[in-house]
């Protein structure tokens, strides 16, 4: 049985076949990536899995649940955390409350509790901030701290994104697009960090990817779509060279 | 300028940061309890006001400010209290018990008006919320048998412990204070929480805030039904301040005061609500004055540029029929939000902040300090 399954997953706009029953499995401790052309479905995958869109028909397994009927909030409360393409932070607060927010799905206080902040809220705090402070210095990013989201560059929200989702201590991770916008440097720091997780916090990475070169570097399979429909799957010198992609990014 | 080691998790999670702030804010506790003692009757009863104003505003910055859910149905929940008081009042209830019972029961409400909220966005969900205010309006108005209709409601004085305590004795505006600063202390623990950090998720991205594990629908319900109880809480001191409430008390323009009270004082900052009360209190009486004075100066100054008497009384009526305006008071309220919104976006907190870094760091602030910000909000509007 694998770590995380989808099953002849499809996702119909009318008569647009974004995703069109793709199966796929993620064995836990690997970074599988998905690579394709703009409009091959990639990050509606994505949406599928953390349920911003509901399938039109498929099934998603995570260690042995069907999650496909889980409302959107609890998968990450299953540990399922995610990354978006087009960064979506909390703009107006600091770095240190957006992180904070990823430790949510660990919070276990109640409301009243919460207005007298009892010491049971308190020592829950701390908890929150330490595992906070772990996740910034992992990933580099203590000058930030107090700034708030708003007046930061790119390429430091994007590193933050991945650190939120981090701090929900997840045990599969979406990164959609990790290194899009990055220069030269920020990408090799973000593969550095991508073999990081698996190797030393033993997250199983699923990772939609255009930059090759960062494919080729972190990747252990690859799966390669084009119009919602997988065209070929293995490690990522085969799928490189499978004659449907070859012809899918240059032409036939 | 001070700069802060932090040694401890516990240096972000405290509300005083330093010793400096036990300074000031004692001198500013020391200052209010004092106050009934030295100032007029007139001063301590609008200082009441602005703590009843500003306990509303602290519960409109929750829904607003923080989980960013836009509400003009606030004087509803104002007006749902008060009449719960009165009407338990009427039947012997004691004050503690109808005080809790006010808060619980526009708790209650605030989450119902809350779940349609949950598919509405921006200028649909104050829409709503303007609805919800005219039907609690029209209720008070016909529900005679519980609400005396149009002929409104007496109150008597609170009575705590037994004793009858009047609406302008100091207890009364104890009695304010603290529930003021109660709801602030709250509040502020409320925002240092699990809790208060996914109302400001959702206000920033619904999406991620989803994504992160936190219950969307639940916590906006939960933001309504905390902002509605504590509006409630100071309908019950609000009616009590009046000793008469009838409907047309609660009508919209006093939702858009406290909208006033929480835009001029500054939307992200639980100081913003006291600045604001304290503004929208004071410039009742202002205008007031401006009303009363303001033609017989400007027919004198119209006399000394060499007017004849006839002409200068012409001017003093037609200022006056002009000063006296139905609706008059609205439009200077809409023009005082324009004004802010345009050029204050950040509300008189926002301002205070900015003198004080001008102090801190003389002779070196520049203008430019805050242009960036100041342009990047401009251009989020357009969007």
């Amino acid at each position: 049985m694998s770590y995380f399954r989808a099953e002849s997953l499809s996702l119909h706009f009318g008569g647009l076949k974004a995703v069109d029953a793709v199966s796929f499995a993620v064995e836990k401790g690997e970074i599988l990536s998905i690579i394709g052309p703009n409009g091959a479905g990639k990050s509606s995958i994505f949406n599928l899995i953390s349920r911003i869109y509901r399938p039109t028909s498929g099934r998603i397994f995570f260690e042995n649940q069907d999650i496909t009927e889980q409302p959107p909030h609890d998968i990450a409360r299953l540990g399922i955390a995610r990354t978006f393409q087009n960064i979506e932070l909390f703009e107006n607060a600091t770095v240190l409350s957006n992180l904070l927010v990823g430790r949510h799905r660990h919070s276990t206080t109640q409301l009243w509790q919460e207005l007298l902040f009892l010491p049971s809220v308190r020592a829950d705090e701390k908890v929150h901030r330490r595992r906070v402070e772990q996740v910034i210095e992992f990933l580099d990013l203590e000058p930030y701290r107090d700034k708030l989201i708003s007046g930061l560059p790119y390429g430091v929200r994007k590193v933050i994104e991945l650190a939120r989702a981090l701090c929900s201590e997840p045990k599969l991770i979406l990164l959609d697009e990790p290194s899009s916008g990055l220069n030269v440097e920020e990408t090799s720091d973000m593969s550095f960090w991508i073999r990081d997780l698996k190797n030393e916090l033993g997250v199983t990475v699923l990772m939609v990817e255009h930059d090759m070169s960062l494919v080729n570097r972190v990747s252990d399979r690859v799966i390669a779509l084009n119009y919602g429909r997988v065209l070929a799957m293995g490690s990522p010198a085969e799928v490189q060279q499978h004659p449907d992609v070859v012809a899918a990014y240059l032409g036939a | 300028m001070r700069f802060l080691f932090k040694t401890d998790y516990e240096d972000d999670i405290r509300l005083f940061p330093h010793s400096g702030y036990f300074v000031s804010y004692g001198l500013l506790l020391a200052v209010l309890l004092i106050a009934p003692y030295v100032l007029s009757s007139y001063l301590m009863s609008q200082l009441v006001f602005v703590c009843i104003y500003a306990t509303v505003g602290v519960a409109l910055l929750i829904l607003t400010g923080f989980t960013g859910q836009a509400s003009l149905g606030h004087a509803a929940f104002l007006a749902i209290g008060a009449y719960t008081a009165a009407y338990l009042q009427k039947y012997g209830v004691p004050f503690p018990v109808y005080f809790l019972a006010a808060g619980l029961l526009t708790g209650l409400i605030g989450a119902l008006v809350g779940f349609p909220a949950l598919r509405l966005q921006g200028i649909y969900l104050v829409i709503a919320t303007i609805s919800f205010a005219f039907i609690v309006e029209e209720i008070l108005a016909r529900w005679e048998s519980v609400t005396n209709g149009n002929e409104g409601m007496r109150i008597k004085a609170v009575s705590l412990f037994g004793v009858a305590v009047s609406r302008d004795s100091p207890t009364f505006y104890f009695l304010c204070l603290a529930v003021l600063v109660l709801t602030i202390v709250g509040t502020l623990n409320l925002l240092r929480s699990p809790t208060g950090r996914a109302f400001v998720a959702i206000r920033d991205s619904e999406t991620a805030a989803r994504s992160m594990g936190v219950n969307v629908a639940l916590y906006k319900v939960k933001s309504f039904a905390i902002s509605a109880a504590i509006t409630g809480f100071a309908g019950v001191l609000f009616a009590h301040k009046l000793s008469f409430i009838s409907p047309e008390m609660f009508t919209l323009q006093l939702s858009i005061e406290f909208i006033i009270v929480i835009l001029i004082g500054g939307t992200f900052s639980l100081h913003g609500a006291v600045l604001g009360a304290i503004f929208i209190v004071m410039i009742d009486p202002f205008l007031t004055y401006l009303k009363d004075d303001m033609p017989g100066i400007i027919a004198g100054i119209a006399a000394t540029f060499g007017a004849g008497t006839q002409a200068a009384a012409n001017v003093q009526s037609k200022v006056a029929a002009f000063a006296s305006l139905n609706g008059l008071k609205g439009a200077i309220y809409g023009i005082i939000i324009v004004l802010f919104v345009l050029f204050e976006p950040l509300g008189l907190y926002g301002r205070w902040l900015k003198i004080k870094l001008f102090f801190q760091l003389f002779p070196l602030y520049k203008r430019a300090t805050f242009k960036r910000q100041k342009i990047y909000v401009k251009s989020e509007r357009n969007r």
